[in-house]
């Protein structure tokens, strides 16, 4: 049984459609990768996806034991989020604030599940340091840590690399490809860069005026994928 | 008689005591959403939602309610919650419809005073609405008491929400994303930034709260770089100011709410001359 299956989907602000009809399904331990071109609603289906915006019409199932308040999600950064007074270990630790519930605290062991995100993530040494002065790589590190504070499950990240140098960024897609096979994660992911796509992920979702969904392997070889790669990609295949 | 003796004999006034009790606990629980409401852009709500209650507090007048704040109160916790919808719903109408409100309730309050003085003398009335120019020294003993029960009720709520204040002022979206309500607590924090504007007015009248809101906040993010050092240094900041400002105004007999906020400013120069020196640059 799929953890997120997503059937005949539209989706859109204020009753106005920019994608429908969108179908997929996404299983424990898949990669997956959201491309499309700008504006094709992408972020939109991400964030309709984590209930942040009602869907139009359609239904989003979770199963396998996958419930609605247990995912970890790494949004693109805010304006607000630049200038915004907080240390390291704050933003990671208020990833364990849906665990927490009602208790006004947090207890030793999401201290404890904090500690060992910041570990994984590397980013242990900056815990008293001001989010604001870290780089881009080390912010997105602390975000990644931030949403394995909420979930063991599943990942849902926009666009998780943008802005970031090569280096860095290269750095970030190894972090991610890890996390999905030594953890099991399931990751869903929103890419710019089809290149990196098409060699991390196990499943790609192509949105637009074209639509396809299936393993990477079928993508290449699929019409959406040739316009969107330029023959230079249909004909690597 | 010297400076000391003349606050000794202040001192010794109940009606200065209660005015430095009260004023404390006001600037304390101002300062403690200050920083939520810069950082989630707020501050705009905070500045309709202070004009709304005066003229709450002008048709308190007219309707010669013996007890103000039991009518401003609800009137300025309605709006906050309605300010909160449509600011939610669509950005650039929400901001004007915050305006609209708040200088519509400005008008009509004004118009009010006009039109069923409750005194000779409307002018000086509607200056101590905005201004807050003496209204503090007069607290009958029941506004008092409300004023401290208030207090008290938003720096409880404060300190047993403050990780989930933090967490949705941070990133509202991930908070959603996660399962934590991220609309109560939003319409928790509107509730409380209501709740202590009706009490603000008391010490520095409708015109001047949302300076006593912001600046302590904004003074305190110059040098703080932790969520938890910005909210501390600014409620001790904006105690301290209140304090100072309140001693200066009694010695000088300055009017209190401004004397206040022109302390308030004082420190935000001190803090952002002292940032600049690079104080703060220790850990960056």
């Amino acid at each position: 049984m799929p953890q997120l299956t997503i059937e005949n989907l539209s989706l859109g602000y204020e009753g106005q459609v920019i994608l429908s009809d969108v179908n997929f399904s996404v299983s424990a331990g898949d990669y997956l990768c959201i491309v499309g071109e700008n504006g094709s609603g992408k972020s939109t289906l991400m964030k309709t996806i984590l209930g942040l915006q009602k869907q139009i019409d359609g239904s989003i199932t979770f199963g396998d034991g996958l419930s609605a308040n247990e995912i970890g999600y790494l949004p693109q950064q805010t304006a607000a989020q630049k200038d915004f007074p907080a240390t390291v270990w704050e933003i990671v630790l208020s990833g364990c604030q849906a665990r927490a519930g009602l208790r006004p605290f947090y207890s030793r062991a999401e201290k404890q599940l904090a500690k060992e995100n910041m570990e994984k993530m590397g980013i242990t040494q900056f815990a008293g340091r001001c989010y604001r002065a870290l780089s881009g790589g080390q912010q997105q590190r602390v975000l990644l840590a931030r949403a394995l504070c909420a979930t063991r499950k599943i990942l849902l990240l926009d666009e998780p690399v943008s802005g970031l140098d090569p280096k860095v960024t290269q750095e970030m897609y190894q972090l991610i490809e890890e996390l999905n096979h030594k953890e099991h994660v399931t990751i869903i992911m929103i890419s710019h860069d089809i290149s990196a796509a098409v060699r991390y992920a196990s499943h790609i979702l192509h949105v637009g005026h074209e639509m396809f969904f299936g393993p990477t392997a079928e993508y290449i070889r699929s019409a959406a994928a040739r316009r969107f790669l330029g023959t230079e990609g249909g004909e690597d295949a | 008689m010297n400076v000391f003796q003349q606050l000794q004999m202040y001192l010794a006034m109940p009606f200065v005591q209660y005015a430095l009790i009260v004023g404390t606990l006001i600037a304390l629980c101002s300062s403690l959403l200050g920083v939520t409401l810069v950082l989630k852009r707020f501050s705009f709500i905070g500045d309709g939602l202070s004009h709304v209650a005066f003229g709450a507090m002008a048709i308190a007048g007219v309707l010669r309610l013996t007890n103000e704040m039991l009518f401003v109160l609800p009137v300025t916790v309605l709006c906050a919650v309605l300010l909160l919808r449509t600011g939610q719903n669509a950005k650039i109408k929400g901001d004007a419809a915050i305006a609209m409100i708040s200088v519509g309730a400005l008008a009509i309050g004004y118009m009010l005073l006009n039109l069923f003085p409750t005194s000779s003398n409307v002018s000086s009335d509607v200056c101590t609405s905005l201004f807050g120019s003496t209204s503090i020294l007069t607290l009958t003993q029941l506004e008092v008491w409300l004023c401290i029960g208030l207090s008290v009720a938003v720096v409880v709520i404060f300190l047993l929400f403050y990780n989930k204040i933090f967490a949705v002022t941070f990133d509202e979206d991930f908070a959603r994303a996660a399962g934590v309500k991220a609309e109560a607590y939003n319409l928790l924090i509107a509730v409380v930034v209501a709740v202590i504007i009706v009490l603000a007015m008391n010490l520095v009248g409708s015109l001047l709260i949302s300076a006593l809101i912001i600046f302590p906040a904004v003074s305190a993010m110059r040098l703080f770089r932790s969520f938890k050092g910005v909210t501390v240094c600014s409620a001790i900041l904006s105690v301290s100011c209140a304090l100072i400002g309140m001693l200066v105004s009694i010695l000088g007999s300055t009017p209190v709410g401004s004397t206040i906020v022109a302390v308030d400013i004082a420190a935000f120069l001190v803090f952002s001359l002292l940032a600049r020196l690079g104080v703060n640059r220790r850990k960056a």
